[in-house]
């Protein structure tokens, strides 16, 4: 049970409602979220607002089915796309994909689209225990608990993916909904949550190994890297501690319920009736107290905790999109020093007067001069996508702060009934 | 007789507290303070300082005299515990290099607070024992009691050696082997009857809960010590620029600070009021548990007796030995009886009084912390507010 649309609580004498603020704020992070899927919005790009709310495309993912048996079984979710955009086949269409198809996805677009330096959503990160217990019955809560998370991720995901503007025009993506038989991808383990960190780190590596530093005139890149290094950083930190917290409830949540139970049996002992009315009553508290911290560690915590996942995981990629910028410079140099090259061997040429080699020496300069035009507005184009991509991110802020507000409701909520069962 | 007159008339005062403690490396000394008008004391207020090992000298000797086999024998308090704390309190020395400044304070901050806490634990433990002994009117003028009171020097009473402590552990064993027998044996007197199952089935079921407990409240630490955390992250957050965003993070890493203490001291009033409380009486219900086996144990050796004189009577030998003997027991029997009977009935009387007030105490704190925890995030939401 969440509570629903924010209100003040009676007690409190604010002269500003929510609403009132939520009209001046801009962008608007104060709408009320319900659940993941909305909180979700804030990490795709500003300048959709407007289609978001235009819904040009809708995706869900939804209905686990374990399929198959034993260790080779797998679960099949139904991917819904609903749209009003002509490129698809229909306006309202279904297919069932597996997980690894979601990575297989990933893949495709990580090989073409990093290339102009816009970020890649990451997918939700492949769990072996999870799966392993899942193939062997999805029954036990955990189980399912695991399956719920793993869907709720990869809507999340696809989300991300369509709501940017050039993914959502790749054919890969639009095969990804919409084709019936989707051909089976390979090659996915390089792409479990440790495999993708692995290939951010070593193209950090290979820029840090780099011979020609880059001159930044422009210091926003360099600033920028630092900050986004740093908040990768904190944040991983934070994301440690709420997933302990998460479990600290959980085992609270368990060690209560138990505990009452306890104390409801003392009760029974106690042959001084006063005495044992009071120990039962105190064992009722006990236990709705744990349902109230049941609900806590399921709802505030764990929304933070999975967000946070995400956002780290997206700062990952986001780092990797300066790597490419890196690599798109040094392409643009080597380039350069290549043209300088050929022209210093065309003179040479010219001066030992052999005209059919000179026709090849100046189809090559004509071919590299095109290169470096070529690189440098390459490079050019990286740098903006670059910088419109991290201002996309610094509405992290904005994020936490929409977190921290559901968080403080649920507390109002939870509050007065604590205060009723003392 | 002139005895009963002096008892009677010597209501007198005994006051014992512990009125100063002091921690060092392997053992804690207590200032054993006593106010008393009983004539056989030298003077009428003194102190002394007396170590755990005395404490436990003192309450075994109760458990060895015959004279108190009729009697709850109050617990003895546990051995003071900080090796806990104290690995963690090194732990955090080791650890000094990998947090920031801040971050080292507060946590050397809370370990503090919990060796002080452990630490005024241990000294109320022992506080409660002398007062129980103080309290009762037989074993308020046992000798051992007073010299442990008033004699200056130490007392010199080593640990247990090796063998002592085999023997005690065999002595043990042989008592819950009988104990096993005896409870089988279905006792003519309803009220001991009903006495011996309650308190068995009692003596488990505290028991349970007293480890439920526990672990719930650790839980519940854990959870403070996280929030903990996550404020100092945010507080971290917070402080790299001055962004009105970064002052909202240190607004909000205030608000947890501020709940994380709440929760904490919710967890602290739990132990102290709920577990404690079932602790103490886990070993008190083992006391009573113990009357009850030495009550049996004195049934056995009466019937016992009683046989051997038949016996005697039969073969018409050494009669008078078996009638002196048979009388011995059954007035040990009796008076174990008699003594036990009210010893059992003040038992409840005492932990009834002790549960009611511990629960309402319990009870009001939860509603003050409620109060506070409601109050305060209404004030933090006023001032997110009021700043968006």
């Amino acid at each position: 049970r969440h509570a629903s649309s924010f209100t003040p609580s009676p007690a409190a004498m604010q002269p500003t409602s929510l609403e009132q603020v939520q009209a001046t704020a801009e962008p608007n992070p104060l709408k009320t979220c319900e659940n993941l899927s909305s909180m979700n919005t804030f990490l795709m790009p500003l300048e959709e607002e407007e289609a978001k709310d235009s819904f040009d495309v809708d995706v869900a993912v939804t209905n686990p089915e374990k399929v198959g048996d034993g260790m080779n079984a797998y679960v099949a979710y139904k991917v819904s796309t609903r749209t009003s955009l002509p490129m698809f086949r229909s306006k309202v269409f279904s297919v069932r994909r597996r997980f690894s198809d979601f990575l297989g996805l990933y893949e495709k677009l990580s090989v073409k689209q990093s290339l102009h330096g816009c970020i890649i959503p990451p997918p939700p990160e492949k769990s072996v225990v999870g799966m392993t217990k899942v193939k062997v019955g999805m029954d036990d809560p955990s189980s399912v608990e695991f399956v719920e998370r793993r869907r709720a991720a990869l809507e999340r995901y696809l989300q991300r993916v369509v709501s940017h503007p050039s993914l959502l025009q790749d054919p890969d993506v639009r095969e990804f909904l919409e084709r019936e038989d989707l051909p089976r991808a390979v090659n996915t383990q390089a792409l479990s949550g440790a495999g993708f960190l692995k290939m951010i780190n070593k193209a950090s590596d290979a820029v840090n190994k780099m011979t020609i530093k880059m001159n930044e005139s422009d210091t926003w890149f360099e600033d920028k890297f630092q900050e986004v290094e740093n908040e990768e950083q904190q944040l991983r930190k934070l994301h440690v501690v709420v997933d302990s917290l998460v479990n600290h409830r959980k085992e609270l949540c368990g060690n209560t319920a138990v505990f009452a139970k306890s104390l409801a049996m003392l009760g029974n002992s106690e042959d001084n009736t006063a005495l044992s009315r009071a120990l039962s009553q105190l064992a009722e508290v006990e236990d709705k107290m744990e349902q109230l911290h049941q609900e806590q560690a399921a709802s505030d915590f764990f929304i933070f905790a999975e967000l946070l996942g995400d956002y780290i995981r997206l700062l990952g990629a986001v780092r990797g999109c300066f790597d490419q910028r890196m690599r798109a410079w040094q392409r643009w140099q080597e380039a350069q020093s290549t043209l300088q090259k050929k022209r210093e061997a065309e003179a040479k040429l010219l001066w030992a007067n052999k005209p059919d080699k000179l026709q090849q020496a100046k189809e090559e300069i004509t071919e590299w001069e095109a290169r470096v035009t070529q690189y440098e507005r390459d490079f050019d184009r990286i740098g903006m996508t670059v910088r419109k991509e991290v201002l996309r991110f610094e509405s992290f802020y904005l994020l936490l702060t929409l977190i921290v507000f559901q968080l403080i409701k649920f507390w109002e909520a939870f509050l007065p009934e604590a205060k009723a069962i003392a | 007789s002139a005895v009963l007159n002096v008892d009677l008339q010597t209501d007198a005062m005994l006051q014992v507290d512990i009125s100063d403690a002091l921690s060092e490396r392997d053992k804690v000394k207590f200032t054993v303070h006593t106010k008393s008008t009983l004539p056989n004391f030298k003077q009428n207020e003194f102190s002394v300082v007396r170590q755990h090992e005395e404490f436990i000298w003192l309450h075994d000797s109760f458990v060895e005299n015959e004279e108190y086999a009729g009697y709850i024998i109050p617990p003895a308090p546990p051995r003071p515990d900080f090796d806990a704390s104290r690995e963690k309190l090194q732990k955090l020395g080791e650890g000094e290099g990998s947090m920031t400044k801040e971050e080292f304070t507060k946590m050397k901050q809370e370990l503090e607070a919990e060796y002080l806490a452990i630490f005024k634990k241990t000294v109320a433990m022992h506080e409660v024992f002398l007062c129980r002994v103080a309290a009762h009117p037989v074993l308020r003028k046992d000798l051992n009691f007073h010299v442990f009171l008033e004699y200056n020097q130490d007392l010199s009473v080593r640990g247990k050696n090796k063998k002592e402590k085999l023997e005690d552990f065999f002595k043990n064993v042989v008592k819950s082997a009988d104990g096993v027998l005896v409870a089988g044996v279905k006792d003519v007197d309803d009220f001991f009857e009903h006495e011996k199952t309650f308190l068995l089935e009692y003596h488990n079921r505290v028991k349970d809960a007293s480890a439920k407990s526990d672990r719930m409240i650790r839980s519940h630490k854990n959870a403070a010590d996280d929030i903990n955390r996550i404020a100092s992250s945010l507080y971290t957050l917070g402080t790299q620029d001055s962004t009105d965003l970064c002052k909202f993070f240190l607004k909000v890493s205030e608000l947890f600070e501020k709940t994380r203490k709440i929760e904490a001291r919710i967890a602290a009033d739990e132990d102290l009021k709920l577990a404690d409380l079932l602790k103490y009486y886990l070993r008190e219900s083992q006391a009573a548990k113990d009357l009850l086996y030495r009550r049996s144990r004195a049934l056995v050796d009466y019937e016992n007796a009683n046989k051997a004189l038949d016996k005697a009577r039969a073969k018409n030998r050494d009669v008078l030995q078996a009638e002196t003997s048979q009388q011995l027991c059954c007035h040990k029997f009796e008076k174990i009886s008699e003594s036990a009977k009210q010893e059992l009935i003040d038992f409840k009387t005492r932990r009834v009084a002790a549960f009611r007030k511990n629960l309402v105490e319990l009870a009001e704190l939860e509603l003050k912390h409620a109060k506070g925890n409601l109050q305060l995030l209404q004030g933090c939401l006023g001032i997110l507010k009021g700043n968006t």
